[in-house]
């Protein structure tokens, strides 16, 4: 038997090198970030080390919201902007998903549509406004379809790459005990493309607020990016920056929805 | 009953010659296990007995019609489980069934059923990820055996395991074939299991794959056991068999 404490030789501990690269839920350093960059602001602007010409005093911009609230036109500027985001993204999104399935399942299909894709995702959908405005009227329809545009391309994307990455082997496991073709892609296919997508749909939807400003450019009278742009034209800051304020909003509830739904539908990944 | 019937099978991948004249009766109620080195098309005669490819020559027949109720006469379990990770134990077997219209109350009692013969009842509703390797391979089990086979082709389904959990899913098989008497090619690179399981071993020569020799093991799956020495004897001659082949091969695979 040997006694540990007769060991002579120099000794320590192992020093532990692992960990990292995994994600953890930290849920209130987001909210910390906010605060401290506002708060850095305000004190900036109050102090004078930050002049009021490049930066608005961030508790001026909250009461321009103020008054927005009040004056009853938030809700006039938010449910259209609204509406044209969710009609605009539900339809670009759901057309997307169905291409990019048809892309990801069928050889013909995706030797006929990758190209055309590939030709229509670098092209700055703005650019195409007037051309929208001409097919689809001034009115609602061209900002619909900016939108839906913008985010066709990359859910088309996403989607193929999803479903090009589904295991191989269930496909062939469903196959094996017989299940139909449209079993296979309803039961194995889509929910194992489920996680690409999904990731795919945080960036086209990004893209659809970035757009809704774009699209409310020509002929709206209310619009959170009518306001905003209303807004730049007259060099009002405080007005400005509460309607970004709006989007960012926007933005992360968007986010966090979809975060929400991963959370719900893709429970079982490890 | 249904019994298989391989006849003269070949099959290439492009230049490749994987498989050269392999006949073979595959019988009602046996476990024929194949052996060969890595490489000799195993896995590739496996795909073609259970229709998943088609031989560049040869025919694989079924004679007999599969027994009453059989909803999917040829079914394989996979060396990886091959699990849909977003379906419970439960979901994973009802997969199999809805596409029969099997649903909701009818297909109850069937997953209870199985699931109970490969002790699964108290997991129905974990999902694989919660599950340790020899559960998961059991699911796959519990699968099959919902759609009634009337041969079960399975590909090296042990070697994921470690080899305790080997040892326990091998008791496991024999106790539902000595309840229950089902057909099943099962193809493996272990000899040990080649000898607990099989009524016949089929020994392939390295690539391309010919039938080398056909054991024939007289003694009841329920009498063997573990570290058997009649069991031993016929496996030294397995390896004897084998040993030239596998050596060959290993060395051949460096010059490909
Ligand atoms: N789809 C394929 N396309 C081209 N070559 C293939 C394909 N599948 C298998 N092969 C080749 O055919 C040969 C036999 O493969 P197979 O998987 O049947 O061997 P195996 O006996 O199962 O081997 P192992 O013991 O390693 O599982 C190998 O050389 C392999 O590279
Ligand atoms: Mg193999």
């Amino acid at each position: 038997m040997s006694d540990a404490r007769l060991e002579t030789r120099p000794m320590r501990e192992v020093r532990f090198r692992g960990g990292g690269f995994q994600p953890e839920r930290r849920r209130w350093i987001g909210v910390a970030v906010f605060v401290l960059v506002i708060g850095l602001v305000e004190w900036g602007t109050r102090a004078g080390w930050i002049s009021a010409l490049t930066l608005p005093r961030p508790s001026e911009v909250l009461a321009t919201f103020g008054e927005l609230w009040e004056s009853g036109l938030f809700f006039a500027h938010l449910v259209p902007s609204l509406t044209r985001l969710a009609v605009g993204a539900a339809l670009g999104a759901s057309v997307g998903i169905a291409t990019g399935m048809l892309i990801g399942l069928f050889s013909y299909m995706r030797a006929a549509l990758v190209p055309v894709i590939a030709a229509i995702f670098p092209i700055p959908k703005i650019a195409l406004l007037p051309l929208f405005v001409i097919w689809f009227g001034i009115d609602e329809g061209s900002k619909y379809a900016l939108i839906a545009f913008g985010t066709f391309t990359p859910t088309v994307v996403a989607t193929y790459g999803a479903v090009d990455n589904v295991d191989r082997t269930l496909i062939r496991m469903g196959q094996s005990f017989g299940l139909s073709w449209l079993s296979i892609v309803r039961k194995i296919v889509l929910p194992g493309a489920m996680p690409g997508i999904l990731s795919g749909l945080r960036i086209s939807l990004a893209i659809a607020i970035i757009l809704l400003v774009a699209a409310e450019m020509l002929g709206a009278q209310y619009g959170i990016g009518a306001y905003i742009l209303e807004a730049g034209s007259l060099y009002d800051l405080e007005r400005l920056f509460a309607g970004v304020v709006i989007l960012s909003i926007l933005g992360v509830l968007v986010s966090m929805t979809i975060g929400f739904m991963e959370q719900r539908l893709l429970g079982w990944r490890t | 009953m249904m019994d298989i019937r391989l006849e003269g099978i070949a099959h290439s991948y492009g230049v490749t010659e994987v498989l050269r004249d392999v006949s073979l009766d595959i019988d009602t109620g046996r476990i024929v296990c194949l052996v060969g080195p890595s490489g000799c098309g195993k896995s590739t005669l496996l795909r073609l007995i259970g229709g998943l490819e088609r031989p560049s020559q040869g025919r694989v027949l079924q004679i007999g019609a599969p027994p009453e109720g059989c909803l999917n006469p040829l079914t394989y379990i996979f060396q990886d489980f091959a699990l849909l990770p977003w379906r419970t134990v439960r979901g994973n077997v009802s997969l199999v069934l809805e596409d029969h219209g099997i649903r909701g109350r009818k297909a109850a009692p069937i997953i209870a059923d199985v699931l109970a013969r490969t002790r699964l009842s108290d997991f129905a509703d974990a999902l694989p990820k919660q599950l340790s390797g020899g559960m998961k391979q059991r699911v796959a089990i519990a699968r099959a055996l919902a759609v009634n086979p009337a041969v079960m082709l399975m590909d090296e389904p042990l070697s994921a395991l470690d080899s305790q959990t080997r040892e326990l899913l091998m008791d496991d098989l024999i106790s539902l074939w000595t309840r229950e008497p089902f057909t099943a090619v099962y193809v493996t690179h272990n000899l040990a299991e080649a000898v607990r399981l099989g009524h016949r071993v089929v020994v392939l020569s390295r690539r391309p794959g010919r039938i080398r020799e056909i054991v024939e093991i007289g003694k009841p799956l329920a009498e063997r056991g573990y570290a058997d020495p009649d069991l031993d004897r016929v496996q030294q001659h397995l390896w004897s068999l084998m040993r030239e082949e596998a050596r060959a091969a290993d060395e051949e695979l460096i010059d490909v």
